[in-house]
């Protein structure tokens, strides 16, 4: 980390703080004092090779896996006493299938003990945001892929998170739907200037959705590179064909094939 | 209509072989007494009254030991299975029992309870809590971890875990359980009936007119056990059905 992102944490303008974590699996050290800070409002995308620990960061950050040292702090809070929102890769497992589409928004809210008219409020609000046109009295088992997983990002906004993680949020989606639910994600995040970081297998949709992206090395975990995306939003799809968002694009795949190869 | 017709086809047949054996005369009339003598001899015991009784003493019978089962069963069985450890380590006691005959423990139970109604209630319960529970515990620890992790990171605690996602996450399982508990429970009913001092009862019915070579009656009450096992199977399957509509989607 350089000295810039530093000064921030101290002016309390960083909304997560990464200091010495250290994880490792059966003897093998995956984080060896791993540091990191991320600008309250920033989407961060986080991407390496495969068995970096991308997942294993955002899981130990949302408090899902043990951490073995180090700390990981949220404006100085640790995720127990922080609001957040997780969007797993899986939404078939994820959602709760008992539960009709709405009620599965609900319940974070209902957890957090809301007040009923609150909770409505927030599900019309959500509804209005994300343009829903489809009915969600139904159940997720009646709806596409695309529906559930929006579903799923409502019901991680709902609480109004401080932060919200998305675990490759469209990697089991088409690349229509994918491009579709990336542009309402983009709108609501940005708008609402929501903290995010976001593991992606994607490099395009890393780029795409970030305002700064995180290459990781094989393991042990370190920064390949820390990439500014100063691409203006909206990005849509015309985003991805313009001349700087491919020279970015270039340069992190030549970060990427050197972090394969273990020449970073 | 396939649906139908063909379960009425089979008992068609099965009648057809069996009218066609005792009109053959393949064994003694005492022994093998044909579907129209039974069916007469079984509707007349029925007009008489005692049968009636019977029948409801097995079903109160095994439903009481099927609700006391349940009630420790499912809540034994999930509190279990969400403490894996703990399963793993109670896990060969439950299925010893689970595959010991529960006929061999009516002695036992006859010491602990008595030569009365509690001995058959208590022997069937025992042995359908413990299908039931292990139903319910292997159905906690199938659970979809990424519901339980998506509760946890809601902010719902282990024991709203249990209640909002593991129950529901078990409940396919938990409802397999039952459907075979409450048939292992109708089994060791009837059994009951026949061998500890009862007066009452299909199982007591069936070993009574057999000694007294009632024949058409005593197939008459063996058909009768078949249909309310049958029933009750029926039962649980359509709740299964009903209740768990997001099975296998």
């Amino acid at each position: 980390m350089d000295d810039g992102v530093r000064s921030e944490a101290a002016t309390g303008e960083s909304a997560i703080t990464v200091r010495g974590l250290r994880k490792s699996f059966g003897g093998l050290p995956v984080y060896s004092g791993f540091d990191l800070d991320v600008r309250r409002g920033d989407i961060l995308a986080i991407f390496g090779p495969n068995g970096c620990g991308k997942s294993t960061f955002i899981n130990m950050a949302a408090g899902l896996m043990p951490i073995d040292g180090g700390s990981i702090l949220y404006g100085g809070r640790t995720v127990r006493q922080t609001r957040i929102g997780y969007v797993f890769q899986n939404y078939r497992e994820a959602l709760f299938p008992w539960l009709r589409a709405e009620e599965n928004i609900r319940y974070p809210l209902r957890r957090l003990g809301l007040p009923r008219r609150e909770i409505d409020r927030r599900l019309q609000q959500l509804a209005t945001d994300f343009q829903v046109r489809f009915d969600l009295r139904r159940y997720p088992y009646e709806l596409s892929g695309g529906q559930q997983q929006l579903v799923s990002v409502m019901r991680a906004l709902a609480v109004e998170p401080e932060v919200l993680f998305l675990d490759e949020p469209f990697s089991a989606l088409d690349y229509e739907t994918t491009l579709d639910l990336r542009a309402l994600l983009q709108d609501v995040l940005k708008r609402l200037r929501v903290t995010t970081i976001l593991v992606s297998h994607d490099l395009e949709e890393s780029i795409a959705l970030s305002d700064r992206l995180l290459m990781l090395t094989r393991r042990p975990t370190a920064v390949a590179d820390d990439v500014a995306v100063d691409l203006p939003w909206p990005r849509t799809s015309h985003t991805l064909s313009e001349p700087s968002f491919v020279a970015l694009k270039r340069r992190c795949l030549d970060v990427f094939e050197a972090a394969v190869a273990g020449r970073v | 209509m396939r649906a139908f017709l063909h379960p009425v086809l089979g008992a068609a047949g099965f009648v057809a072989v069996w009218w066609l054996a005792t009109w053959l005369r393949v064994a003694d009339p005492v022994l093998l007494p044909s579907p129209v003598d039974t069916w007469r001899d079984t509707v007349a015991e029925f007009a008489r009254g005692p049968l009636w009784n019977d029948l409801l003493r097995t079903v109160w019978r095994t439903v009481q030991a099927f609700a006391i089962a349940t009630a420790i069963g499912v809540p034994l069985g999930l509190a279990l299975g969400a403490r894996e450890r703990v399963y793993r380590a109670v896990e060969f006691v439950v299925d010893f029992f689970r595959s010991t005959p529960a006929s061999a423990l009516f002695p036992l139970f006859l010491i602990l309870f008595g030569v009365g109604e509690g001995t058959k209630v208590a022997v069937a319960a025992f042995g359908a809590t413990l299908v039931i529970l292990f139903n319910a515990a292997y159905g906690v620890i199938n659970a979809r971890r990424t519901r339980v992790l998506a509760a946890r990171v809601m902010g719902a605690g282990e024991a709203r875990i249990v209640w909002d996602v593991l129950l529901w996450e078990a409940m396919p399982q938990i409802l397999v359980g039952m459907r075979q508990g409450v048939s292992l429970a109708l089994v060791i009913v009837v059994v009951a009936e026949m061998f500890i001092g009862s007066t009452d009862g299909l199982g007591q019915r069936v070993i009574v007119a057999q000694a007294l070579f009632e024949s058409g009656l005593m197939y008459g009450v063996i058909f009768l056990t078949g249909a309310l096992g049958y029933a009750f199977n029926l039962l649980f399957l359509v709740a299964e059905k009903r209740l768990v509509r997001w099975g296998g989607k």
